[in-house]
């Protein structure tokens, strides 16, 4: 669906013409993000994070799939075949650095595209199986972020599969078989080696299929807005394309100039030292940590050191950590106020600076070592965040009084434009 | 039984109210529905682990050269082994404790054969998420028990390896073994 007044597909040219007959593949751009996609004309910079996510994956699609051209999964040369990379491939050591940073930088632009979901409202109806899809995507990209990680069979990359798939070691009675399983051994060897390049390798395409569906979910109601408020009329939108496709260009130039800044002057500021050195099954390094965009969760399955009844610390630990993406499933149902734009929810507003920082603190708890205080601060951390969805959020959503919305979209921004 | 010449049209309702192409329709969807179930099978089983993995064979450790409150690490079917020669104080510290009273209880004499209570030997993996504890190692920090300890998420264990303090949830685990000879044990 879109808007009846959204412009209308009319090649001009006759090859195009006759395309548009036999395979309509320029009209279904055109709807999609081309100038037949009306968009709230009131969007902020905030917005651009969707298409920067695109961009990250392409990024990621490009430099992955030259990557495999040099690299062998196979244990005994795998670090060898990442050296070989970094010293001998033509421009290897930029192609490596490029998919290495893009995934932090692919991580950055999708957590800021979440916490913008999340104060303005995008994930409330009619947007719901949007964020839903959201969520799936995001999941996906933690399985193959976590994957690839593994692939440069490093100190870090060994550690890193075998602490993780020892969390499905903590399920009762079927956790150690189903790790025996994931792994293809009894501890990560060649067989873990060779499926996870194999599932990295795919699920990048599985995400991309899902970001169609994602956005398809999004045309049926229309992109959401700073205001929250429906679009009235033909004067609350602009078309896609000149208008967003500007923006995001300028946006993008942003983001590549950051991205870029930190590939050159930087690469490895956030990458751990100990991946440079090749796995050894013999010997595990003093300080375990994710990468940086796992943090918040790894402080989360931390945070538990004691049994509560018959249920060990590990598999709570395990049981919160899921439980903290899980959750986020259930928030367009959790978050009753019908008031989409934090803007206009003063209570709503301050709970959700509270909750940044409490992902703050708990990302900076999961990069520092297991020891006091980051243990007793990353359990009332991870208090906060459940808290926060579980008795907060409803709670604010019934009690609060929001502010007066503007009737339209329009009015809202010749409002302000009226006090400039 | 239709024949040729009273045959049913496909669609006729007999009397119970089914008709044949029900049959035929459950019939033949239930068939797929077994075949691609045991398709699935080994495309499941191909994740275990394969036979040269699982062949790895037991291994046999010399235990001469270790001396009293030595420990080595040598490595059994792809992971850590640690063998350890307990002192007598370190007996005496594992034999004081109430075994009851442990996470996982269980007494020095359990997790050793009998007659060889000074050789405890356990597999070098935490029972929390995998990692290697230290203790074993001239020099490692032995944690606050004397055993060993787990420097990814602060498992404390004893002398024993028996959990003490910390995330684990088990004490560390204790192959099947056997004594070839006097000096020589076999794993496995």
């Amino acid at each position: 669906m879109s808007f009846p007044w959204a412009n209308h597909y009319a090649p001009k040219h006759p090859l195009m013409r006759w395309l548009d007959e036999k395979l309509p593949l320029p009209r279904l751009v055109y709807n999609a993000v081309g100038a037949g996609y009306p968009v709230p004309r009131n969007l902020n910079y905030f917005w651009n994070f969707g298409v920067l996510s695109g961009a990250a994956l392409g990024i990621q699609l490009i430099t992955g799939i030259i990557l495999a051209m040099h690299y062998a999964a196979n244990g005994l040369v795998a670090f060898d075949s990442v050296e070989h990379i970094m010293r001998d491939v033509n421009s290897g050591w930029m192609l490596r650095y490029a998919h290495a940073n893009g995934a932090s930088f692919f991580f950055i632009v999708v957590y800021l595209h979440i916490f913008r979901g999340l104060y303005y409202g995008s994930y409330k109806a009619p947007r719901e199986m949007v964020w839903l899809l959201g969520l799936v995507i995001f999941l996906l990209m933690m399985a193959t972020a976590f994957m690839g990680y593994v692939l440069p069979w490093g100190q870090m990359s060994f550690w890193g599969a075998k602490v993780i798939t020892g969390l499905f070691g903590a399920i009762p009675v079927v956790g150690g078989p189903i790790q025996t399983w994931l792994l293809g051994g009894f501890a990560p060897d060649n067989a873990a080696l060779n499926r996870f390049f194999s599932l990295h390798y795919l699920l990048p395409f599985v995400i991309a299929a899902v970001i169609i569906l994602h956005i398809w979910a999004l045309h049926i109601p229309g992109s959401n807005n700073p205001t929250g408020v429906d679009v009235k009329g033909p004067q609350d939108t602009v078309p896609f394309h000149p208008y967003y496709t500007a923006k995001d260009g300028f946006g993008l130039g942003v983001f590549l100039l950051l991205y870029c800044g930190m590939l050159f002057f930087a690469p490895n500021y956030m990458g751990h030292p100990d991946n440079y050195i090749a796995a050894n099954p013999l010997s595990t390094p003093a300080h375990i940590v994710p990468e940086w965009y796992f943090w918040p969760f790894y402080a989360i399955l931390r945070a538990f050191t004691f049994d509560i009844w018959f249920i060990p610390a590990k598999l709570l630990g395990v049981i919160a950590m899921f439980a903290s993406i899980l959750l986020l499933f259930f928030l367009p149902w959790l978050d009753k106020s019908p008031v989409r734009s934090g803007n206009y929810r003063p209570a709503f507003k301050k709970f959700f600076v509270l909750l940044v920082i409490d992902v703050l603190i708990l990302g900076y708890c999961g990069g520092a070592p297991a020891e006091e205080p980051y243990v007793m601060i990353s359990q009332l951390a991870a208090a906060y965040y459940f808290a926060h969805f579980l008795i907060i959020l409803p709670i604010v959503s019934k009690l609060e009084k929001p502010l007066p919305l503007p009737n339209s979209i329009t009015e809202a921004v010749l409002a302000k434009s009226g006090q400039a | 039984m239709a024949t040729l010449e009273h045959s049913e049209t496909p669609g006729e309702v007999a009397g119970d109210g089914v008709r044949r192409r029900d049959f035929i329709n459950i019939a033949a969807v239930s068939f797929a529905g077994v075949g691609a179930a045991t398709v699935l099978l080994p495309l499941i089983n191909q994740m275990n682990p394969s036979a040269d993995v699982l062949a790895l064979a037991s291994i046999e450790v010399d235990l001469a050269a270790i001396k009293e409150g030595q420990a080595i690490k040598t490595i059994f079917r792809k992971q850590p082994l640690f063998v350890r020669h307990l002192t007598a104080a370190e007996i005496a510290a594992a034999d004081k404790v109430d075994a009851a009273s442990l996470r996982d209880p269980q007494t020095l004499e359990q997790r050793t054969l009998a007659g060889k209570k000074q050789w405890l030997i356990t597999m070098g993996v935490c029972t929390h998420l995998g990692c290697v504890p230290l203790g074993a190692g001239e020099g490692e920090v032995k944690g606050e028990f004397g055993g060993y300890f787990c420097p990814c998420h602060g498992s404390h264990y004893d002398t024993a390896a028996r959990i003490r303090k910390g995330p684990a949830p088990k004490n560390l685990e204790v192959p099947v073994y056997k004594f070839a000879s006097d000096t020589v044990v076999q794993v496995g």
